[in-house]
């Protein structure tokens, strides 16, 4: 698996930091006449002379609209950016937004319209993997394009969707790796929400813990989504002493599971605690105080110091107000509309074929976590980094990997 | 009546006098025309779709009208029957999908890509009857109606009823959500059971397909609303009606009221489980979120729209409730909670028999007074026709008569 | 287990029998007000999870005040939010009980509707207002620390002072219940709404103030539940099917039912996940109160009346 773990010029990183006001400031609307409509659009979307029109398709209400809430602005703040640059191929940018209100036949039913009815270029949206699965048919009989931003299991590679997120391997490996050496831990408890991302997750981590770190699982738990008296769970814990516990609770759950941690004595000054569920989103809702320490690893945290996120995070916050956080997951979704832009311009065309054709290592130097390139099998290039809880809702970054090869289908670990 | 019918010897009042005295019959021939005609020749294939969806639901709605409309058990689990009905049918379209050479990349192929992820290495055992189509046509109705059987014996002979019976069937839907969430290894978890493409290697998601099963849907969701209104029409339906209002008469009066409740629930357990079947081949998935509590109380909803006692209502309810959500939503995302919230407590106290008591209250009223004034016009006229078009009027007429 | 000494089994037992009384708080606390409101009105209110959420909204907002204008009460005002938490809930229930549920006393199962109705309507004002991420009010750290009688042994100290609201709740809830006139009106009202009327009392005032009772308690039950769950529009849903399942399970309209069955929920719950896993314990704990259902299917403390 290390050669995966694929070296990347450090090169090229300070380039895109470099050149990311030049490509903001940049207008590109000058040459909508060098494309006529005829030529850009031979499939029928809706592109006109003037407009391109694409879908956003999240769920606005519902249980997962907590989540959700961020991808829907991140994609709005790049799509206004581009906008405002002059657009794409001199046509600007027009959403129609639906809501998939937390239920997945209804984000079925709505990609349909916006692919059917709408004929809509793109599609930025879904958030659990569960609404993904739903509308990917969608997609692929009606070749429609979907950039979708969550970190999520893996197991799954469409011509018709891009993911901007992380897939399995590249979120779970070089963090337990960094536990293993930075902490020096040798017993894991693994815990995680009952679906599928966190049994792939943790049944990834088991074999790597297991076969690569030569480590030991002493308990793999799995609790109902929504889940809120985790009171015997920490007494497990208590009995098994771990070096170190690897979380993946999601939603209401996370914000029971730490604050009865915390309550319960099982703070970071006493547990080492990694998880790739929390990011500044659910610290919101959880509390910073009550997850301070703890690690987190993902690919993005606001935090992180370079002149590209310096600027998204401003942008962010003068769009949506200084109390405004952006979380792993927000970020990836900045990222859909940018590649999606770059995609088309390089193909010269909306077509899906085309834009699909001309995707594979495209480059993103502006992208606030630095670089991130497409790989031939749909996922992004990136990094992984492990940040410190903060008090104040904030992650400190105490390290990051070189750039990870995605791989959606990691042979040993399945 | 007949001095009426004798007044209106033209083929207008003919037909009016027609529909009065045969008012199920028309109901029925208008709810017909609706769904096989006027649907299918107003909208695309994408709208009929949905429509098709909504249809599906609509085998709920007409089931709650049998067992709580008619019988007064309410259910609030009937999401339970619709998911395992359509369960039933994923399972059978997922093991076509399934097929060796398109699943190879498995490390096991031929199994469902769900259990290859989770280190299943073999199909399990309670799959295997679903490899026949047969086996899953019998499986549809009869595995929703046998768990059916189950609760109903327990809770009925015991004289569980009521605001009990709701909330314990709320809570076998949350456990049958938590396990099949919870196996996803068997199930496909909280993803559902996806990427269905053929049914004996004919693709449903042809645009062929969906016109085809849009029928096949709506000729069986007829076929049910029949059914179910002569069975209720029958000494059946009247026991029930009566169990409702006073069910220790019926007791008394020598009746196992269990058993009449049994066979209501099992009724409608088993129309929900077509419904399910219908909806995974039309949308071509099946999520467990169907299965939990939420879309349960929703198909209530739909049954109270459209008057929680009359089984056309049931359909238009149905289709009212879901256009309402369809439209809201895509038109003022932020509101549609607010729409829909308003809907279930304006249905519940204002019009708390819906549509069809709407329709009994109202527009009987108005239909009566159109009949009166078609007749004196008629009869100054001496049988001219009022408007160019004299059928369009009684067309109009019947159809709101029905809603 | 090896390496564990004995004090340490022991320091676990302890604890895990801590954390079954501490759930069976949560549970009670939240089932108290659907107890009064369903139990003594037979009404079925399905929003009952988002008047919890109205607490648990208005300790977030005392939390941000306390913050930004009064910084000396950091550490106190949770104390306060629990109080009007309860006012605040107790009147929006006052207004709902006057607009909605006064029409529909006769109705029980039509209450389910139209309260199912008014729950997606205030998670959407929640939303509206509060925006649909979740928040977190700032708990002051003394609440969020934990008792340590010996060494091995934390004892969360949120989890005590939700035990002690319910204990001060349940109590409060008895005497009014069984030591006051009014509770004698109340318990009148429930047997014999006529003969009650008949005898004189205001049944319409009665009914108006227990269900803004039933709603203010929850309101201190969301309160409590921001120092062990979340703060979102969607947060109370979490806890309605539970808390109607204790409720059911205790028979609707015995208190001592409701305390004893989430009593036994809690215990089941909180033993079976120890020595299982969360899913499977969720389920059989379920499965188990779905069985003794079907023996005595109304509940464990149901008083014996011919039907």
């Amino acid at each position: 698996m290390n050669k995966s773990l694929h070296v990347f010029g450090r090169r090229a990183l300070s380039c895109g930091l470099s050149s990311l006001a030049l490509a903001l400031a940049l207008p590109t609307g000058a040459y909508a006449a060098d494309y006529p409509t005829a030529k850009v659009n031979t499939t029928g979307l809706a592109v006109t002379d003037t407009e391109v029109v694409v879908g956003q398709l999240h769920s606005a209400t519902g249980t997962m609209a907590i989540s959700e809430t961020g991808s829907i602005q991140a994609e709005r703040l790049a799509i206004d950016e581009i906008n405002a640059a002059g657009g794409i191929l001199g046509r600007k940018i027009k959403i129609i937004q639906e809501d998939g209100a937390s239920d997945w036949p209804n984000f079925a039913e709505k990609s349909k319209k916006l692919l059917i009815s709408d004929k809509v270029a793109a599609v930025f949206g879904c958030w659990t993997s569960a609404s993904r699965k739903a509308v990917l048919p969608v997609f692929e009989k009606e070749n429609g394009l979907l950039y979708y931003p969550t970190f999520y299991e893996g197991l799954e590679q469409s011509k018709n969707v891009f993911y901007t997120g992380q897939e399995a391997t590249q979120q779970i490996l070089a963090g337990l790796d960094w536990l293993v050496k930075e902490k020096k831990a040798k017993t894991f408890f693994l815990i995680g929400s009952d679906y599928i991302w966190p049994r792939t997750s943790n049944k990834i981590a088991r074999k790597h813990i297991e076969n690569v770190l030569k480590g030991t699982v002493v308990g793999e738990e799995y609790y109902p989504l929504g889940h809120t008296q985790f009171g015997s769970l920490i007494n497990k814990i208590k009995l098994k002493k771990p070096d170190a516990i690897y979380a993946i609770v999601v939603g209401g759950s996370n914000v029971s599971f730490y604050k009865q941690l915390k309550a319960a004595g099982v703070t970071s000054a006493k547990q080492t605690l990694l998880t790739i569920s929390v990011t500044e989103d659910e610290m919101l809702g959880i509390g910073g105080e009550n997850v301070e320490g703890f690690y987190a690893a993902m690919k993005y945290f606001q935090s992180l110091d370079n002149p590209n996120n310096k600027e998204f995070v401003k942008k962010f916050k003068a769009k949506y107000g200084k109390d405004a956080v952006i979380g792993d997951v927000t970020q990836a979704a900045y990222l859909g509309p940018w590649l999606w832009k770059a995609a088309v311009e390089k193909a010269g065309s909306f077509d899906v074929d085309k834009v699909v054709a001309a995707s594979p290592n495209i480059e993103l130097k502006t992208a606030p976590e630095g670089y991130v390139k497409i790989h031939p099998n749909h996922h992004l290039w990136s990094k992984l980094r492990v940040g410190q809880a903060l008090a104040n809702g904030q992650f400190k970054v105490l390290y990051e990997s070189d750039l990870i090869e995605p791989n959606p289908f990691p042979k040993g670990y399945q | 009546m007949s001095s009426e019918t004798k007044t209106n010897a033209s083929p207008l009042g003919k037909l009016l006098a027609f529909a009065q005295a045969n008012r199920e019959l028309t109901s029925f021939l208008v709810l017909s025309a609706l769904l096989l005609v006027l649907f299918p020749l107003t909208m695309g294939i994408f709208r009929l779709n949905l429509v098709g969806k909504y249809l599906t639901y609509a085998f709920v709605a007409l089931g709650l009208v049998i067992c709580w409309g008619y019988g007064g058990i309410l259910s609030l689990g009937q999401g339970v029957f619709f998911g395992l009905g359509g369960y039933c049918m994923a399972m059978f379209l997922k093991l076509e999908a399934s097929d060796p050479q398109s699943t190879s990349i498995q490390s096991t192929p031929g199994i469902p890509d769900f259990m290859d992820w989770n280190q299943l290495t073999a199909l399990p055992g309670f799959w295997k009857p679903f490899q026949s189509l047969w086996a899953t046509f019998i499986a549809v109705p009869l595995i929703p109606a046998l768990l059916a059987l189950l609760v109903s014996v327990a809770m009925f002979k015991r004289r569980v009823g009521g605001v009990y019976f709701a909330i314990i069937t709320q809570a076998v839907a949350a456990i049958l959500s938590i396990l099949i969430i919870g196996q996803q290894g068997y199930t496909g978890g909280v993803n559902g059971i996806t990427d269905l493409k053929t049914l004996k290697g004919w693709d449903i998601r042809s645009d062929s397909a969906k016109y085809i099963l849009y029928f096949a849907n709506a000729f069986l969701l007829l076929a049910g609303v029949w059914v179910s209104s002569r069975m209720l029409k029958s000494k059946v339906g009247r026991l029930l009606l009566a169990m409702r209002d006073r069910e220790d008469r019926v007791r008394f009066s020598g009746y196992d009221v269990a058993n009449l409740k049994t066979f209501a629930f099992v009724f409608a357990a088993v129309l929900s489980a077509i419904g399910g079947a219908m909806f995974t081949l039309q949308v071509g998935f099946m999520s467990p979120s169907f299965v939990g509590i939420v879309p349960s109380i929703e198909m209530v909803i739909c049954a109270a729209v459209g008057g929680r006692d009359s089984v056309f209502g049931a359909v238009y309810g149905t289709l009212l409730v879901n256009f309402g959500k369809t439209f809201f939503s895509e038109i003022f995302p932020e509101l549609w909670l607010f729409m829909i919230g308003a809907l279930f407590i304006g249905v519940v106290m204002v019009f708390p028999n819906g549509l069809a008591g709407l329709n009994r209250q109202k527009v009987m009223g108005a239909w009566e007074g159109l009949r009166t004034l078609v007749s004196k016009v008629r009869g100054r006229n001496k049988g001219t026709p009022l408007l160019p078009d004299g059928s369009a009027v009684a067309g109009g007429a019947t159809l709101k008569n029905d809603l | 287990m090896d390496s564990l000494s004995m004090s340490e089994l022991w320091a676990i037992f302890v604890m895990q029998s801590f954390n079954g009384l501490s759930s069976f708080s949560v549970l009670l606390l939240m089932a108290l007000g659907l107890a009064i409101i369903f139990g003594q009105m037979g009404v079925i209110n399905m929003a009952h999870g988002e008047f919890l959420t109205i607490g648990a909204y208005t300790t977030f907002v005392l939390s941000e005040v306390s913050q930004r204008w009064m910084p000396w009460m950091q550490g106190s005002y949770f104390i306060l939010a629990v109080v009007v938490s309860f006012f605040i809930a107790a009147s929006v229930g006052l207004l709902v009980e006057h607009l909605m549920i006064r029409h529909l006393y006769r109705r029980p199962l039509d209450t389910l509707l139209a309260t199912w109705g008014l729950s997606l309507i205030m998670q959407q004002v929640f939303r509206s207002v509060f925006g649909a991420k979740e928040v977190s009010a700032t708990l002051p750290d003394w609440l969020m620390g934990s008792v340590q009688p010996t060494e091995s042994i934390d004892i969360p100290i949120n989890g005590l002072l939700v035990m002690g609201l319910t204990l001060l709740m349940t109590a409060g809830v008895f005497v009014g219940l069984f030591k006051t006139r009014w509770g004698v009106w109340v318990r009148a009202t429930t047997q014999n709404r006529v003969m009650a009327g008949a005898a004189g009392i205001n049944t319409r005032r009665i009914d108006k103030y227990t269900f803004a009772l039933g709603c203010g308690l929850a309101g201190v039950a969301g309160a409590a539940f921001t120092t062990i769950g979340s703060t979102g529009p969607t947060s109370g849903s979490l806890y309605i099917v539970d808390t109607f399942l204790v409720v059911v399970f205790g028979g609707a309209e015995s208190l001592v039912g409701t305390i004893a069955s989430a009593f036994s929920i809690a215990q089941a719950q909180s033993t079976s996940e120890f020595f299982l896993t969360g899913s499977t314990a969720k389920v059989l704990t379920l499965l188990a109160v779905i069985l003794i259902l079907m023996l005595r299917p109304h509940g464990l403390f149901s008083i014996r009346v011919r039907r």
